[in-house]
């Protein structure tokens, strides 16, 4: 065990850990709302919303987070037309292009969470505000969208944990996060072990705040 | 199309050998996987406190730290490992572990700590009843386990490997960082000597829809074979 290495890392790591939180907060807020708009397209009674909502989220679960990151960065900038639009401003820094695949890919996982949180919602609660002469569109709001949140807590927490990982494969595009922070400390000094120790254990305590944070929504939240 | 052929014209054959690859390392890591849940299960649901504490640390740690920083371990400090304990054998020279031995095992932990979760959850929710009557009946722990437990659990655990399937087989497009030639890597080579990125890693994308495809099909047959009788 080289102790003297793992405190010389520790602030690098520490530094690139801002870079991962700041992806991964980035990537969940776009996401959140890819998430909830195609949960809506998946709930409408329109067949080609519907289907198009359907083969998105089937497309973006059915293959690995690294394919999707790499036909962003590397495909797109071989389309003339974006190269010579100003989506080029966005995807030519391996930073957005990152949080774009982020956000679609949560997005798909988000809008399938959701979905379901509002699927569980029962009939009764919307026929009571119908009855009560609430517009539909205040029960939406006011009604569904709140027992929705609190429904997909558990899950979404998960989802959460599962982005926080995601973000380590923006290292193959060349970002210092975390994980490529301790790829370049482990490839410089041969010492996997030790670098490993560091960054899992921030990665460790991110996780564990985050699980926390959302057992406190969920007893907030309980009714 | 023609970048597809097969031969050396094109990159068909390559990709067709590479989806093998992928298959082929889903499956080991599956397995290992499968390994690892079957050491680590049993140490979760113990009532002894100190192996809890083993099983869940395990658990905790591999699904608490992202996939590409196992791979790292593994790749840089798999051979490491394998010459110290050679070299408590006398033996001194350079060992240098196979990508694919170094990749499943590290896909495979990973697939294990999911896999632990399923079965341990999987165990907890049969009857308590079904471990009474099968004692007072007087059979015997490995036969009660065998032809009382596992058929039961098996049913309820399906569905949730079925996830854990898809997990490893989309993680097994990491250890493309450690040149093993899977389809992720082979892509990558296809698209550099073509340059053309954007078909070759859509077909990726193609090929693993088509892998995530046709296992779910394989995968709804057991459940409902399992599932007879419910």
């Amino acid at each position: 065990m080289d102790l003297e290495l793992m405190i010389n890392s520790f602030p690098k790591l520490l530094n690139a850990t801002v870079v991962t939180l700041k992806l991964l907060s980035l990537s969940l807020f776009f996401g959140l709302f890819i998430g909830l708009l195609f949960a809506v397209m998946r709930m409408s009674t329109n067949l080609i919303l519907n289907k198009f909502a359907y083969g998105y989220s089937y497309l973006f679960r059915g293959t690995p987070l690294l394919v999707q990151i790499f036909i962003i960065y590397f495909g797109f900038g071989q389309i003339e037309f974006i190269r010579e639009s100003f989506l080029w401003i966005i995807l030519k820094e391996p930073y957005w292009c990152a949080i774009i695949a982020f956000a679609l890919n949560t997005g798909a996982y988000t809008s399938e969470i959701l979905r379901s949180a509002f699927e569980t919602i029962k009939k009764g609660y919307i026929e009571a505000g119908k009855s009560l002469g609430i517009s539909s569109k205040i029960i939406f709001y006011k009604i569904q969208i709140p027992i929705a949140i609190r429904q997909s807590l558990p899950a979404y927490g998960n989802e959460i944990i599962l982005m926080l990982k995601g973000t380590s494969l923006a290292s193959t595009v060349t970002l210092m996060d975390l994980t490529g922070v301790a790829k370049y400390i482990i490839s410089t000094t041969f010492k996997p072990i030790e670098v490993f120790i560091v960054a899992g254990s921030i990665y460790l305590f991110m996780t564990f705040l985050i699980h926390n944070f959302i057992k406190f929504l969920e007893r907030k939240y309980n009714y | 199309m023609e970048l597809l052929a097969f031969g050396k014209t094109g990159w068909g054959d390559e990709l067709f050998y590479a989806t093998l690859m992928t298959i082929a390392v889903s499956i080991t890591a599956m397995l290992i996987g499968f390994l690892f849940a079957l050491i680590f299960t049993p140490l979760k649901l113990s009532k002894y406190k100190s192996l809890n504490v083993i099983g869940n640390f395990y658990t905790t740690v591999i699904r608490g730290v992202p996939e590409l920083l196992v791979i790292y371990l593994f790749f840089f400090g798999g051979s490491g490992a394998i010459m110290f304990v050679a070299s408590m054998f006398g033996y001194y020279e350079y060992i240098e572990i196979n990508a694919f031995i170094t990749g499943s095992f590290a896909i495979g932990i990973i697939s294990g700590a999911y896999s632990t979760e399923v079965f341990r959850g999987a165990i907890q929710s049969i009857d308590k009843g079904q471990f009474e009557a099968s004692k007072v009946l007087g059979i015997k722990k490995h036969i009660q386990f065998y032809k009382i437990i596992l058929p039961q659990m098996l049913r309820l655990a399906i569905p949730n490997l079925s996830n854990v399937w898809q997990i490893t087989l989309k993680d097994t497009s990491l250890i493309s960082v450690t040149g093993l030639v899977e389809i992720m890597r082979q892509s990558y080579i296809a698209a550099g000597s073509t340059r053309d990125p954007l078909f070759f890693y859509s077909f990726a994308a193609v090929l693993y829809l088509l892998l995530t495809f046709l296992s779910m099909k394989l995968i709804n047959r057991l459940e409902i074979k399992y599932s007879r009788g419910f």
